[in-house]
């Protein structure tokens, strides 16, 4: 691959995380997150209509007017939004019950309308394509271990597979029943940040208010 | 950026072209839209009759993860009843009969007054549907759509009742929102086996069935009627029991279940 | 009658905060929450854009989008409802287009104070959720208008404390790698947990 699209498709992943890094794309990824298979499910249709969108975008991008951009934008999103709940409703009936609303919250989701703004707007479809999948994926890593954390401890169970067999069924393990409770979602998410920026030193932020003594040769 | 970006050609944004654009992009996008959920619709329906069936076979204990739902939903009789009076309504088309569009239309419905409505359902349909359970033409088990209020939100199910009217044989709830890890014993199967053989009614026709705190002891003479709570879930708990009181009760199937009982509808 | 729309209201408010239970608008609630007069100026604008939009789009569903909506036109076995999705976005942008207009033209001292957040509101997740929220719980327009305003006012009262928290903790000393995102991550974590108390008031 030559490294400009391996570059698209793999930065997200880490380096350039929309999640962790950019802040987009939180909602769902709180929200779905309570069991492993639901999340899959959700981090597949978002990958698809992030690498679609930015391909229909791209492909117009030079004929389509500044004035209603946006707009059209979010149209095409929005239509392949439904293509996928419909499909969902179709293919995968129970599931798409308990993603609910969330499926359809994917048409404001930062991160699909980010790309389309900031990238796919201004970069050929095949590469467009290519940062459309990327950041469907850094997307998906952090769902996938978020579900998984939060289905494992929660529960002690993985897409419906026992591992950890509870007490109430003669186990050992006392499911811990906050892992399934919506504050928890942050925690998890608090936790991964700080892991990848101990990895990752370049994306600590700034503290705003330091306290402590400034020597005069130091330049801050 | 792999590309330096381009000024936007100064036709675009004419007006025709604007408008040229904005139809386009509408008829593209309508007709994905419109083909997709067309075409998908007969495969969602199915579906979802697939979903309600599977939860009724569960409670009439008849499902088989192996067997064809349809298939085995043909010994399971949909009837519906005139829920103020008991009696079946034949000229209804169980099969056809939409429950949730009948709760709402004002026609087909009306709001339960708040005395009444201990189940906090709001709005109760004139008439439902009850599933009969029939081994040889004799029915065996009566199937009865439940739902009222828990903690968080509506939990829905399924209650089970022997020949008799009287007896549990089974519940099932298959949509509830209670807190998970401590609300969520309704969908356990521990807690759902505690339900067969409980009853309904005592000998004097009142109705004893409800979740009670903490254990049921086996000495105590009300026993029969008691299932155990769960701790940490006493908001859960009383749902349960409301909505049995509710729909097991006078506004909801007990003229039914007492023509049952009578000999009568069958 | 009116003990059911108080207790709707208070639903919304804190048991099922728009934020806190549902994850919704997170992106510019994160963003924004750093200081807390910017954060009651998009709390404001979120609760009026809320009202109208839950408002206009429950209109849409049950007059024209349901199944046998369009019975006033004659058309009972139509059902569109597939085409909410696209509708309500494009209501949203529309209704936030024209808001920004009227305030712009009308109310010159209101717009520079809350013109800026306008656009951010239209992507905001907690817009088009409760939008769908409304619908999917089939809501009538008076559950609608109660149910928008509550949850744009809990949406915006959890924003206003975050912000809260967040100026105070300016002076803290947080461990380098949860600076900023992270430790506001654990804080809203704190505070979802805090709301969940609410669970169970009867009014």
């Amino acid at each position: 691959m030559r490294s400009v699209a391996k570059s698209a498709l793999l930065d997200p992943i880490v380096d350039d995380n929309p999640v962790t890094l950019h802040v987009l794309g939180i909602c769902s990824a709180l929200a779905v997150t309570t069991s492993l298979l639901p999340s899959l499910y959700m981090c597949v249709a978002l990958t698809v209509v992030s690498s679609l969108a930015n391909a229909s975008v791209s492909a117009i991008r030079r004929v389509l007017p500044g004035s209603i951009r946006i707009i059209v934008q979010m149209t095409i999103i929005a239509s392949l939004v439904i293509v996928v709940d419909e499909s969902l409703q179709a293919f995968a009936f129970k599931t798409s019950r308990e993603l609910s609303v969330f499926v359809g919250l994917i048409i404001t989701n930062c991160i699909v309308l980010g790309r389309t703004e900031s990238f796919a707007s201004k970069n050929p479809v095949g590469l467009s394509f290519l940062d459309g999948l990327g950041n469907g994926l850094g997307y998906s890593v952090i769902l996938i271990l978020v579900a998984t954390s939060r289905e494992l401890l929660g529960k002690g169970t993985l897409l419906g597979y026992t591992i950890f067999p509870s007490v109430a069924d003669g186990g050992w393990y006392n499911p811990n029943g906050m892992m399934l409770l919506p504050p928890s979602a942050f925690f998890v998410i608090g936790l991964i940040i700080w892991a990848v920026r101990s990895w990752k030193v370049e994306q600590v932020e700034e503290p705003e208010f330091l306290i402590h003594e400034v020597h005069r040769t130091e330049v801050h | 950026m792999p590309e330096v970006p381009r000024e936007p050609k100064r036709g675009n944004d004419s007006v025709p072209r604007t408008l040229l654009v904005a139809l386009l992009v509408s008829l593209v996008c309508s007709s994905l839209v419109a083909s997709a959920a067309v075409v998908l619709k007969p495969l969602q329906v199915a579906n979802e009759l697939l979903d309600v069936r599977k939860n009724i076979l569960e409670v009439a204990g008849m499902f088989d993860p192996e067997g064809d739902i349809n298939e085995l939903f043909e010994s399971v009789e949909p009837r519906v009843v005139e829920l103020d009076t008991g009696a079946y309504r034949d000229d209804i088309d169980a099969d056809e009969f939409d429950p949730e569009k009948a709760r709402k239309d004002p026609d087909t419905s009306s709001v339960v007054p708040p005395e009444l409505d201990v189940a906090r359902v709001g709005r109760r349909a004139n008439q439902a549907l009850v599933y009969l359970v029939r081994e040889q033409d004799e029915v065996t088990r009566i199937i009865l759509p439940i739902s009222g209020y828990g903690l968080w939100s509506t939990m829905y199910g399924f209650v089970a009742l022997e020949a008799d009217a009287n007896t549990v044989a089974d519940i099932v709830f298959y949509s509830h929102g209670e807190t998970a890890g401590i609300g969520d014993f309704v969908s356990k199967p521990g807690w759902r086996s505690l339900w067969p053989g409980k009853r309904v009614y005592d000998g004097e026709g009142e109705l004893r069935l409800r979740i009670i705190k903490g254990r049921v002891s086996a000495d105590d003479p009300l026993a029969d009627y008691q299932v155990d709570g769960v701790s940490g879930a006493t908001l859960t708990g009383n749902g349960v029991s409301n909505l049995l009181r509710y729909w097991l009760g006078d506004h909801g199937f007990g003229p039914y279940l007492d023509k049952v009982r009578g000999g009568g509808p069958s | 009658m009116s003990g059911h729309y108080a207790e709707l209201f208070i639903k919304a408010v804190f048991v099922e905060n728009l934020a806190l239970s549902f994850f919704l608008g997170m992106c510019t609630f994160l963003a924004v929450s750093k200081r807390i007069e910017t954060a009651f100026g998009l709390g404001a604008a979120v609760i009026v854009v809320q009202f109208i939009t839950v408002s206009a789009n429950t209109l849409l569903y049950n007059y024209v989008l349901k199944e046998g909506a369009l019975a006033w036109a004659g058309l009972p076995e139509l059902d569109l409802s597939f085409l909410g999705l696209v509708t309500y976005i494009g209501v949203i942008a529309a209704i936030v287009q024209i808001l920004e207009m009227v305030l712009d033209r009308y109310f010159p001292r209101l717009f520079h104070a809350l013109g800026i957040y306008l656009p951010l509101i239209t992507v905001n997740c907690a817009i088009l959720g409760g939008t769908l929220f409304a619908v999917e719980r089939d809501y009538t327009m008076a559950e609608s208008a109660v149910f928008s305003i509550g949850g744009g006012f809990g949406w915006a009262l959890a924003l206003v404390g975050l912000a809260g928290i967040r100026e105070k903790l300016k002076y803290s000393d947080v461990p380098a790698g949860l600076q900023g995102l992270g430790i506001t991550f654990i804080i809203v974590g704190l505070m979802s947990l805090g709301f969940m108390a609410f669970a169970g008031v009867q009014l």
